[in-house]
């Protein structure tokens, strides 16, 4: 590894002040930075630990039923939170789904996020879920939704002295549920082919208020399957329009082909993940639909 | 750049000169002489390197030293103080649980921290804990049969 400076500030001004020196990369449970510094693929001449910052890593349940945790918060930490675990079972079991259990020991949510991997497992879950990641820096803070904060494979729209503080998701309703089901060829220490993140709102008779898909490994970033949304909108949920969902996500989707999977395996995957991840939701609010 | 880090090892306290690069396996190795943990793909895959800090486990190939700070860290040594195995380490030999070995210090430690959590682990949750610890000699049948049965046995 190359030498580098080591600090540990503990307040987020402190810590996004460091952040604006070159070569300066945050550090939250190294999973991804560690690993790409001893491998030569970045260039970091100052690790900025995040760990020490009380509100990097604070998890909060508001009394409204949103979620604030800052991003250096690992899943372990995360997933031990009750409520948390409780009110938010979709992005619990998309961060379980990262790597090992060592890896979740330490592994942020924040850091899935800023290391901007097309395939991260959080990232449609939290995108699904509605949530918005709150930047804070010189300029003062700025909220950001997650597919205007990733821009393409390890890029993020954050500028020198910027930080990610922390992430919020909306409070869960009584008739709305999310899911993220992903392919792997193994179930556990995988990579997702493809991932497909939803969440579902239901009016009062049944039929869809709100939708949101997203997917992950179908493009260079997470992306929402916005033309998949819309054919769900008013409509109530029944095998059929999940597959006609599931069709319409596959045509969102703009895969490549790549060692995991070639671009039409992925849009056949998007199209039987789509709908599974919509029944997920489904079941959660008592309505059983089998999809393939 | 050379630092100096302070840190608790298997409830010992030291003070020692390291690199601002050096992870938590390299401390413990080559700063600490405490060569159970081992080595394998310094990359955070294969578990080989599973030590425990403040009770979670972790891949110490892919922690850095200077992040420890007064986190407790407890490495297959502390697992068998004074030398008297842990059940789990017990049922490995019994069971046959081990093949070459390079594997075992890393799923003693992971397996210890599962039966810290759940007294009675179904093999299904056992497969789940010890998903991130490889063994090349593929033996994980007998490693499960034998944290099954270390869950089983009498616990101090």
């Amino acid at each position: 590894m190359k030498d580098f400076t080591y600090a540990a500030p503990t307040t987020t001004d402190e810590a996004a002040a460091a952040l604006a020196a070159s070569g300066a990369r945050a550090l939250a449970g190294g999973t991804d930075l560690i690993v790409q510094m001893r491998e030569g693929r970045r260039a970091v001449g100052h690790v900025v630990d995040l760990k020490r910052v009380p509100e990097l890593t604070a998890i909060a349940v508001a009394a409204d039923g949103s979620l604030r945790f800052g991003a250096a918060a690992s899943v372990a930490a995360l997933a031990a939170h009750a409520t948390v675990a409780a009110k938010f079972p979709a992005m619990i079991e998309a961060g379980r789904m990262i790597g090992s259990w060592q890896i979740q020991s330490r592994a942020s949510l924040g850091g899935n996020i800023c290391n901007a991997s097309p395939s991260a497992d959080a990232v449609p879950a939290l995108m699904a879920l509605g949530a918005t990641a709150e930047l804070t820096g010189k300029g003062g803070r700025r909220s950001l939704a997650l597919d205007a904060l990733i821009l393409g494979p390890g890029k993020t729209a954050l500028v020198p002295g910027e930080i990610l503080a922390a992430i919020r998701v909306p409070a869960p309703d009584a008739r709305s549920a999310a899911k993220y089901v992903r392919f792997t060829p193994r179930r556990e220490m995988d990579i997702a082919v493809v991932g497909a993140g939803a969440w579902l709102r239901l009016a009062e008779d049944g039929s869809v208020a709100e939708a949101r898909i997203a997917l992950a490994a179908v493009g260079p970033t997470p992306l929402r399957a916005t033309a998949a949304e819309k054919r769900l909108m008013g409509e109530k949920p029944t095998a059929a329009l999940l597959a006609e969902a599931g069709r319409l996500a596959a045509a969102d989707a703009r895969p490549i082909s790549d060692t995991r999977g070639s671009a039409d395996y992925r849009r056949a995957l998007v199209k039987v993940l789509a709908a599974r991840a919509l029944a997920g939701c489904c079941a959660q609010l008592g309505q059983r639909i089998e999809v393939p | 750049m050379k630092t100096v880090i302070a840190c608790t090892v298997n409830g010992d306290a030291h003070e020692v000169l390291a690199d601002s690069r050096d992870t938590l396996l390299e401390l413990l190795r080559d700063r600490l002489g405490l060569t159970g943990t081992k080595e394998g793909c310094s990359n955070g895959n294969c578990g080989a390197c599973t030590v425990l800090v403040d009770g979670e486990p972790v891949n110490a190939c892919i922690v850095l030293a200077a992040e420890i700070g007064d986190a407790e860290v407890v490495t297959v040594e502390g697992i068998a103080p004074g030398g008297k195995l842990h059940p789990v380490q017990q049922a490995l030999v019994e069971h046959g649980g081990t093949q070459c070995g390079f594997c075992t210090p890393g799923i003693v430690v992971a397996a210890k921290a599962l039966l810290d959590r759940v007294a009675r682990p179904s093999a299904q949750e056992i497969r789940h804990a010890l998903a991130g610890n490889l063994c090349r000699c593929t033996g994980y049948d007998k490693i499960v049969e034998a944290v099954a049965a270390a869950s089983l046995a009498p616990r101090s």
